[in-house]
């Protein structure tokens, strides 16, 4: 074994696994995991601890994965992490904790997230559950949302002995990891609901169908269902469109929409009602993680799909395995293009989108070289579907039903980076809802921030 | 689980369920909707509220069975549930905002045609609750699809009713029956509030814009999720892109562009569900309202 190197972990075939939507890694077994974990120096200053947003102690649970232990493993983990099946998948281990490992410098990082993974996974199959030890305070904490921040910030609350309930607007919890992150990237049944289960078995109780706003509002949570404190995890809201002509035409979908209806709505399982358009020929326009997603459902769901970005592969925001991935699968990159119109046939429906190649200019405020439109390089690319996938701007529907609630420009909520209290006391936020799309360890982090602040904001010490 | 308390057959084709749910019910005001499912695989489908009550926690919905889950639905009975009942979503009625002195000094009238008769139900009955006077105008194919006769009659100053093939009341369509009150009855409106079929509120507003009277529209596009997250019932609204379940579902009838409106809906019609439409209207369906062709 070459200590410079991750142990590989097996996947599907690619030429396979672009026509099923089963998970596309397997994830390591007991030796493989031995093995890799091996290979862990457990620094005295860890520096990926650092690097991860909810500081989780990495050399601690590999140490155990060492001798075998995933159940130990988990013990550590789960002191951390609500999430670690979940944050094992999506994580972007690459620019966090792998990032910093001192492996890297000489040869390849240690593969923490496959490590994460295997001890979550096998810990769940031991059917082993995160341990609680507190005393109740008798305080009550809502909870907006059940994605990442707010499974995060309910499940550290519980653990403090806070009396939780979390409200979901959809009928399933999970949040983004539900109606998100495709099956191949995050199993639902496997991964999502064991994982939403032992936030429960916390203690913390989860009433879906129940949008925070609109079926109740922030100050009735507060004042008449007599909540100590409210955390606002609501996420991303409304997708961007690019305002081209023809953006209207039947066959432009948002990647949310495309998403939703084949994760949440399991448009792609036939025993399911919800209809889907699968395109044969697809554009998904954007280079981020949710593009990728979209472009390689829509690949599943039997389409030839290019994905359109406008900057060069060095800039696209997803995640290089995701991109690695949709290149085996068979998924065309028209990079530095940008669409300029979409075409539209004489019955409205989507015929083709004409882009411009783009040159990279000066660097703008993201420090990313801006694209520049290369006059007179207009061309075709022939398609029956249009995923735009740029972005999203917050759900307006909690700021515009609670009074005094400060928001900045883009619609995100205002909120006291230490303490994670927006402008109304009592009152706490993170996640997307606050920074705009990023994310889901951001989210956990932000989740688990504010459950700090309210744990402070409520007078109750965490043993 | 939300249970279904009542059921009653409105015309062979629509139904009327007072479902209990608690949470909508304490918050619901006239022109918003909810969310329903009927099961674990159901679609999630977006429907008009026609009435509620605050106390007894129960929601009154009226629909059509005419895709896959909305058929499984009308099968429901009393004492069945849905699996998820969501809202109340959207705005409520901008009228409710005003200042009801101004209101009373307006000359109101509501424009019904089809299954929207039952969101304009609860804005009349909330409007005559506070002394407001409204006029109706309900319009339908023929007197069988004609539904709430009863229940808007006691709310409404004047019920207008008009049949497409003059089998009950007035014979000619909506705009027909408008322009009859209008130039030959000597009404004055100052504001209409059209809900039906997307191709009854285009022609309604076409109408208005010539008479010079403000028109709000209760938009009623291809949703998913219902909360302001997908994006699928973007709408096109004074040259603006407009989202019906967060912006809307009412907006200025003379600023929707429904020709892209309608252009959207088409976007999952199926040719079941035409054949579906064909069966339950007969000769009378003519593909007029926009929803299969």
């Amino acid at each position: 074994m070459d200590v410079l190197k991750k142990v590989p972990v097996r996947e599907q075939e690619p030429l396979v696994r672009a026509h099923n939507f089963e998970e596309v890694c397997f994830g390591y077994n007991l030796e493989e995991a031995k093995a890799e974990a091996s290979r862990c120096l457990t620094c005295k200053n860890p520096r990926c601890v650092e690097g991860c947003p909810v500081n989780v102690d990495i050399p601690g649970f590999i140490e155990k994965l060492k001798d075998g232990d995933a159940a130990a493993a988990y013990g550590v983990l789960s002191k951390y992490s609500a999430l670690p099946a979940v944050c094992g998948r999506v994580c972007p281990q690459e620019t966090q904790c792998e990032a910093k490992c001192i492996r890297g410098i000489k040869g390849e990082a240690v593969s923490i997230g496959k490590l994460e993974r295997f001890a979550a996974d096998t810990a769940r199959e031991m059917g082993i559950k995160p341990e609680k030890n507190c005393t109740p305070t008798g305080k009550r904490v809502a909870v907006v949302g059940s994605g990442p921040s707010g499974l995060t910030c309910a499940g550290e609350l519980a653990k403090a002995g806070v009396d939780e309930t979390v409200f979901e607007a959809l009928h399933e919890a999970g949040g983004v990891l539900v109606y998100g992150s495709p099956e191949f990237r995050l199993p639902k049944e496997k991964v999502v609901k064991p994982e939403v289960e032992n936030v429960k078995s916390l203690g913390v109780k989860i009433e879906t169908d129940v949008i925070t706003g609109k079926s109740v509002t922030i100050d009735q949570l507060l004042d008449e269902e007599g909540f100590d404190a409210v955390f606002i995890g609501s996420g991303a809201g409304l997708p961007k469109f690019m305002n081209i002509p023809g953006e209207q035409a039947n066959g432009v979908f948002s990647a949310n929409e495309y998403l939703t209806r084949s994760n949440l709505m399991k448009a792609f399982r036939e025993d399911y009602d919800t209809p889907i358009v699968a395109g044969k020929k697809v554009a998904v326009v954007g280079g981020g993680n949710v593009a990728m997603d979209a472009a390689r459902t829509a690949l599943r769901l039997g389409a030839d799909v290019t994905i359109v970005y406008r900057r060069s592969e060095a800039e696209l925001p997803a995640r290089a395995e995701e991109v690695h991935h949709a290149k085996e699968e068979g998924i065309k990159f028209e990079l530095l293009t940008n669409p300029t119109e979409i075409l539209v046939d004489e019955n409205g429906w989507v015929k083709g989108i004409r882009c411009i190649r783009m040159e990279l200019g000066e660097p703008d405020a993201s420090g990313r070289r801006s694209p520049v439109e290369v006059k007179g390089s207009e061309f075709d690319i022939d398609v029956d579907t249009v995923i735009m996938s740029l972005g999203t701007s917050p759900n307006p529907l909690i700021a515009s039903t609670t009074d005094n609630l400060e928001v900045n420009r883009r619609g995100g909520i205002v909120i006291n980076e230490e303490t994670g209290m927006s402008s109304r006391p009592g009152v706490f936020a993170g996640g997307d809802a606050v920074t705009g799309a990023a994310t889901v360890i951001l989210a956990m982090g932000a989740g688990k921030k504010a459950a700090a602040g309210i744990l402070d904001y409520l007078g109750i010490k965490k043993d | 689980m939300y249970k279904i308390l009542r059921k009653e057959y409105l015309s062979p084709a629509t139904v009327l369920m007072d479902v209990e749910a608690p949470r909508v019910a304490k918050h619901c005001l006239p022109g918003q909707f909810v969310i329903v499912r009927l099961d674990e695989k159901g679609e999630r489908i977006p429907l008009t509220i026609c009435d509620y009550d605050h106390e007894k926690g129960t929601v009154t919905i009226v629909f059509q069975g005419i895709g896959a889950s909305t058929k499984m639905m009308m099968e429901l009975e009393a004492g069945d549930a849905f699996a998820d009942f969501v809202g109340p979503l959207g705005h409520y009625s901008e009228l409710i905002d005003e200042p009801i002195e101004e209101l009373r000094k307006k000359s109101i009238l509501f424009v019904a045609g089809g299954v929207g008769t039952a969101p304009v139900y609860p804005q009349v009955k909330w409007l005559k609750e506070h002394g407001v006077d409204a006029d109706v105008v309900l319009g339908a194919r023929n007197k069988d699809l004609i539904i709430l006769e009863d229940l808007l009659s006691k709310v409404a100053k004047n019920l207008y009713i008009t049949t497409d093939d003059g089998s009950y009341m007035f014979k000619g369509n909506v705009n027909d029956r408008i322009k009859a009150l209008v130039n030959e009855e000597g009404k004055h409106y100052d504001v209409v509030i059209a809900i039906g079929p997307m191709i009854m509120m285009k022609f309604v507003c076409l109408l208005t814009k010539e008479l010079g009277i403000k028109t709000i529209v209760s938009m009623n596009p291809i949703m998913v999720d219902g909360t302001g997250m997908c994006g699928a019932c973007r709408l096109v609204v004074g040259d603006k892109v407009k989202f019906a379940c967060v912006d809307g579902p009412e907006f200025d009838g003379h600023l929707v562009d429904f020709d892209v409106a309608m252009k959207r809906m088409q976007q999952y019609k199926t040719e079941e569900g035409r054949a579906k439409l064909r069966e339950i209207e007969g000769a009378t369906h003519h593909g007029g309202c926009g929803n299969c062709n």
